[in-house]
């Protein structure tokens, strides 16, 4: 079983993409899209030392709960900076330390990061765990630092733990 | 009744999107960097995209979805590359 | 537009129309701070309204609209919107650390210098 799928959750999220660009559940296009998702597996498996495990689902979901209302609210936070013609976004860089150290979870929290509007994930130390980010508006640091450690990375170290 | 309401909709949103592409095209024209003129395309491709969405509901045919799936993938690829040259000053080492 | 448009019952037509403005609407905003905005650090953000929820509200509108004109479930947007989602953080990440080079190789006041290592 491990042989024939390394990867369960990437096989299946192949299969279901083939499935939703052919739309249909027809058994042809689907036995392909069977064949397709196991070969991808297993080239993910070459690709990828280790085993990427999704532990704490619950956990993750949270996480993108609270990630697709953070979007919203910064969608609509920054939407009001650009059209505020009389002054310019407080904007800068802030230097966070971090924890996290596994690489898949660095990934997702760049995504994150990047992925909302006024924040950017810009430089990260390997080493000592410094990230470097720009905020459209800055306000005060501790505020985003208390985000991006408590609402972000506290979650991502339980999940990739 | 809904055709009226959809058409002007669709029509609005289309100018919007317009809009906005003329905004990142003039952000691709004037730079001032090369990094400026990077971002700037791919806010175009991503705009274009959304522009080709709105015509296939307009045309009512999914023809435009293939179209804006590719869009989307060229400029992907494209922007990629172009970061990478302006990190080494070339594509392929 | 095709001619069964008509035929759409108007608390579908609704949400679209709203969905489709709201999408078109983010999109504008995000491409004019990418006019306004001064710096290139804060252009960054820019682009992204138009890929988070702008894009969302319409490629919404276009499942909605498929999915009730042709009375079956049309979800192949999601796979378009799947794929943003995963490369726009990617681009704008590659781009940032691009400019981040370009700026430290000039020596530009304004980025903030490559951490000194106080145990070296």
């Amino acid at each position: 079983m491990r042989r024939l799928l390394p990867h369960p959750l990437v096989s299946a999220a192949l299969l279901a993409l083939w499935l939703l660009l052919n739309q249909t559940l027809a058994p042809g296009p689907a036995l392909v899209g069977i064949v397709v998702a196991l070969l991808g597996g297993r080239a993910y498996d070459r690709l990828e030392q280790g085993r990427p495990r999704l532990r704490r689902p619950g956990i993750a979901l949270r996480l993108a709960g609270l990630v697709l209302v953070d979007v919203a609210r910064s969608n609509l936070a920054v939407a009001r900076l650009i059209l505020n013609r009389r002054q310019d976004p407080p904007a800068g860089f802030i230097r966070i330390p971090l924890a996290l150290r596994d690489p898949r979870a660095l990934a997702v929290l760049a995504a994150i990061l990047t992925a909302t509007p006024g924040s950017a994930w810009v430089e990260f130390d390997a080493e000592e765990g410094w990230l470097l980010l720009h905020v459209l508006d800055l306000g005060e640091e501790g505020e985003w630092v208390r985000l991006v450690k408590d609402r972000y990375e506290q979650p991502l170290l339980e999940i990739f733990a | 009744m809904t055709a009226t309401l959809l058409g002007w909709a669709l029509l609005l949103a289309q100018l919007m999107i317009g809009g906005a592409m003329l905004c990142a095209s003039w952000r691709v024209l004037r730079g001032p960097r090369a990094q400026d003129r990077v971002v700037g395309l791919d806010a175009l491709y991503v705009n274009a995209m959304l522009l080709l969405v709105t015509f296939g509901i307009r045309s009512g045919t999914q023809v435009y979805f293939e179209a804006a799936l590719l869009i989307g993938l060229l400029g992907f690829v494209g922007t990629a590359a172009l970061a990478k040259f302006l990190m080494r000053g070339e594509v392929i080492e | 537009m095709i001619p069964q448009v008509a035929e759409l019952p108007w608390f579908v037509a609704l949400p679209v129309a709203l969905l489709l403005l709201a999408g078109a609407g983010l999109t504008l905003i995000g491409s004019i701070g990418l006019l306004r905005l001064r710096s290139f650090y804060e252009r960054v953000h820019a682009p992204t309204l138009a890929t988070s929820y702008g894009m969302g509200c319409i490629l919404v509108a276009s499942m909605l609209f498929f999915s009730v004109l042709q009375t079956r479930l049309v979800l192949h947007e999601v796979a378009i919107g799947l794929f943003i989602l995963l490369t726009t953080p990617v681009t704008l990440m590659l781009v940032a650390r691009a400019a981040l080079h370009r700026d430290r190789l000039e020596r530009n006041a304004a980025v903030p210098p490559t951490i000194d290592r106080r145990a070296a």
